[in-house]
């Protein structure tokens, strides 16, 4: 790809800032980028980057004083709507769809097509077909979106973005929730968009997709512009740096033992099930100090499984056993009370309270053990766990008493986090445990899992993220359409690799 | 908004470096501003009546009479705002207060025994907040289809207890909650129905920011499907929500009761729910649930107060009075919305 064939970029941003109360999100920041071209952003939790996206798509308004062009001329975004009209759109990190919609409805919202007054609802479902049709989406536009998985949700909006003429499209840390395949398939589409000649601006905290496909690399560090790399100049080391400030030494290495003093028998699953709707009968077993993982694709039924066990959701058979003992989860209060729990993979959807504080959310699963008697909190225990979650996650806001609500998409998942690691369970489930965190916060996550198991903690870790699975787990079960297709790593099995994971997901092994 | 409030001194480690969000000083301020939004309104609303009517809505006197006034609505309002907050509505309050208080008279009539015409409607009030809890909690109903169906039910139950005429109580042993008065310092003496108030006030401010219940209420309301998977008992917490909604119904019913000497089924407390939703709404909290604060109730009460009895004193006829209130509610959280607009999460 040759750089800057066009003396003009597409897009140019000059000197944007933004001032929350009380923070400053963005200072004096630039950025452009060219038609054709993949510019990836990068930088730590709540460097800036949602926010400045957010500034191009009209979400949000800069501070005086700075200017905003698009193919040389300066333009003005004063809402979402001019950025629409200016070819500008966004794939935000948190997805916003009506979810009692269909998926043509969503992609058509607000500029339904009509005929004599009516909604032409033919017309809409033909032109979301030719859509879907163009990025491979499992599903029809008739489908109602609150059914959907997190993944099929976000192709419902990339669906939205590129269904109205984009010249600039903007993706927010989209492969978070997508599986190998569904990455590829997003890669293949963003490279086809940049052939047409669009610009891209893709925002990830993951090294190998900006290594596959950034044409150049911006980074930001504190709400400033630190610099841009070309394809040429990257390296991990480089970007590193760029990011933190400083060079980041150690990496994860796992230190826990993997086979050889593994404990006994903690969990044990047998045969439990939704009656076949999305989870057919499982049996898993996880022994003490053991970091289990499930892999799978999207779809394969590796949350519902985790909720089945969890209480979260009915089900139709099964019996979950915990250190020896039969135990009845109909609730999840019950599986709280055996001392099971389970990180949501939806953390704005079923995990956090936006408008309460990061303290708060930190102690929830606690303040009842907490308090002192008559249910008074225990306001010093309060303080004391929040700031030890600040401390260990380095979470990144003023306070822990700032509403969590108006941090950053990795710091929201860092308190959501330590809200299950505050309560000390016996076995924990975590389903995309490091979702939107950058790469410091990341290893430092994956130290906390090794530290689990150390302590002799089950860890139960779902990740559609293989490199992570490969990365931190003794032993990995791979999901394929709600059914456990096989097993690799423990003592005798395969080794965990891709191949191995990858064969049975996608049925060609067993 | 800090959901934990803390003292300034006590305020939490400020990072550094890169923090994000405000201060927890700066919060403190702005969650006292956010809960005391309509406070100014209320200042002027006391103010233009006072010049327009003569001098003499800012007196001791009057004063004392928009307290009284403001009393029940504030009682009826802090139940609501309890229930607002999981995100629910009780629309049944004004019919409980009236079947409480037909309860609070028949028992009072016991000769020697009237005191317990106190707790009677007090448990009056509960077993009917217990019963629009349950179908809630349990029955999956949708909180305005059960409330609307008690507000008629219990209108009913209340003309019935009475049969359909008002009972009467000249010698009525706890009148002096309608009447009397303490005086706290010399001249000054606040009605005993403003002390109740108060004291209700305080107790559900006390248990939404200091105990456990208080956060599990904010947090249902928030997000119930998250409450659910943090293992909060989400039933425990909406029973809970109404039983306090029908027991301070049932204490308003004692208050007016008391006042009156009076009860009647038809009557009593009708529309009271309105004033009371209007009440919390002036206050700042969100109808969607998770968000509000109890002092915000407070302040909405008194300016519904003010506005009734500085309409009248300045000799507004009753049907401007409906007018010019309604328009005021309307108003008054229309400007709140664009003063808060700045600092709205989008
Ligand atoms: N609505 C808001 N109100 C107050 N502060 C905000 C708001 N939105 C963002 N911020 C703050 O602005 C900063 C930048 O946040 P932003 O979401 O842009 O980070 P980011 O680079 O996208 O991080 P991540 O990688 O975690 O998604 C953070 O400190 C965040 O707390
Ligand atoms: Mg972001």
């Amino acid at each position: 790809m040759t750089l800057e064939p066009d003396p003009v970029p597409r897009l140019e941003m000059r000197g944007i800032s933004k001032t929350f109360p009380g923070v400053k999100a963005l200072n004096d920041v630039k950025l452009k980028a060219w038609g054709g071209e993949v510019l990836a952003l990068m930088g730590e939790n709540g460097a800036g980057k949602s926010t400045l996206m957010k500034i191009l798509s009209g979400a949000y308004q800069a501070d005086a004083g700075g200017t905003l062009l698009i193919d040389g001329k300066p333009v003005a975004i004063t809402d979402p709507i001019a950025a629409k009209r200016h070819g500008i759109s966004i794939i935000y990190q948190e997805l916003a769809l009506a979810p009692n919609l269909t998926v043509a409805e969503n992609i058509y919202l607000g500029i339904e097509p009509s005929r004599r007054g009516q909604i032409d609802r033919p017309a809409m479902r033909t032109g979301c077909q030719a859509v879907l049709n163009r990025l491979g989406a499992p599903f029809t536009p008739d489908t109602v979106v609150s059914g959907m998985s997190i993944a099929e949700q976000q192709l419902v909006e990339i669906a939205r973005a590129l269904h109205t003429n984009s010249k600039i499209l903007v993706l927010d840390e989209p492969t978070t929730a997508l599986s190998s395949r569904e990455t590829d398939r997003l890669f293949a589409l963003v490279r086809q968009l940049r052939a047409e000649g669009i610009a891209l601006i893709y925002i990830s905290h993951r090294m190998a997709e900006v290594y596959e496909l950034a044409d150049r690399v911006s980074v930001l560090r504190d709400g400033s512009y630190v610099g841009t790399l070309t394809r040429e100049e990257l390296s991990a080391e480089a970007l590193v740096k760029m990011m933190v400030g400083r060079d980041l030494s150690s990496f994860y290495t796992k230190t826990h033992d993997p086979h050889g003093s593994r404990g006994p028998v903690l969990l044990e699953v047998r045969g439990i099930t939704d009656g076949g709707r999305r989870v057919r009968p499982c049996s898993l077993r996880l022994h003490q100090g053991e970091v289990l993982g499930i892999a799978g694709l999207v779809g394969s039924g590796r949350t519902e499984l985790a909720r089945l066990i969890y209480g979260a959701d009915g089900k139709a058979g099964g019996e979950v056993i915990l250190a020896g003992n039969s135990v009845a989860i109909n609730a999840p209060e019950d599986a709280l009370k055996v001392g099971l729990a389970y990180l949501t993979e939806d953390r704005k959807g079923l995990g956090l309270f936006l408008d309460l504080s990061c303290g708060t959310n930190i102690n929830l699963g606690v303040i009842g053990s907490d308090a002192r008697a008559g249910g008074i909190l225990d306001r010093a225990a309060w303080r004391r766990r929040a700031a030890r979650a600040f401390e260990s996650l380095r979470i990144r806001a003023a306070s822990p008493q700032v509403i969590v609500g108006s941090l950053s998409g990795g710091n929201q998942q860092k308190v959501l986090l330590s809200r299950w690691l505050e309560i000390g369970p016996k076995v924990l489930i975590l389903d995309e445990p490091t979702r939107g965190v950058d790469i410091g916060a990341k290893s430092e996550i994956y130290r906390i899992i090794d530290e689990l198991a150390k302590r002799d903690i089950g860890v139960i870790v779902i990740s559609s993220e293989l490199p992570e699975i490969i990365g931190v787990c003794d032993r990995v079960l791979v999901m394929r359409e709600g059914q456990i297709a096989g097993e690799v790593g423990g003592p005798g099995g395969a080794p965990i690799t891709q191949e191995n994971i990858m064969a049975f997901g996608a049925g060609m092994a067993a | 908004m800090s959901d934990i409030s803390e003292d300034s001194t006590a305020a939490g480690p400020t990072q550094p470096s890169g923090g994000a969000g405000l201060s927890a000083r700066q919060l403190q301020v702005r969650s006292i501003v956010q809960a005391l939004g309509m406070l100014p309104v209320l200042f002027i609303l006391a103010i233009a009546f006072h010049y327009l009517g003569d001098e003499r809505f800012l007196t001791p006197q009057n004063l004392s009479i928009v307290a009284q006034q403001a009393a029940i609505n504030t009682v009826l309002g802090a139940g609501m705002t309890f229930v607002i907050l999981t995100g629910g509505i009780d629309l049944s309050v004004g019919s409980i207060l009236a079947a409480s208080a037909m309860s609070a008279l028949i028992f009072s009539l016991l000769p020697g025994w009237g005191m317990l015409g106190i707790p009677a409607a007090l448990l009056t009030g509960l077993g009917f907040g217990l019963i629009n809890g349950s179908l809630i909690a349990f029955g999956k109903l949708p909180p305005f289809i059960v409330t609307l169906g008690s507000l008629t039910a219990v209108r009913g139950l209340a003309r019935l207890m009475g049969n359909d005429a008002t009972i009467f109580n000249p010698d009525l042993p706890f009148a002096f909650i309608g009447n009397a008065a303490i005086t706290i310092a010399p001249g000054v003496r606040v009605p005993v129905l403003a002390v109740i108030a108060i004291v209700v006030i305080l107790i559900s401010w006390y248990v939404l920011r200091r105990t456990v219940l208080g956060i599990w209420i904010y947090a249902v309301g928030g997000n119930p499907a998250a409450a659910r998977l943090s293992g909060i008992k989400v039933w425990r917490i909406l029973l809970f929500v109404y039983s306090v909604s029908g027991m301070l119904a049932g204490l308003g019913g004692v208050m007016s009761a008391a006042r009156l000497f009076a009860a009647n089924g038809l009557q009593l407390g009708q529309s009271y729910e309105l004033d009371a939703i209007a009440a919390v709404i002036l206050g700042g909290t969100s109808f969607v649930g998770g968000i509000g604060s109890i002092w915000g109730t407070l302040i909405g009460a008194l300016i519904i107060a003010v506005l009734s009895n500085g309409l009248t004193l300045v000799g507004v006829s009753d049907i401007w009075q409906f007018i010019v209130k309604g328009l005021v509610i309307i108003g008054a959280v229309a400007l709140d919305r664009v003063r808060l607009q700045g600092s709205a999460r989008t």
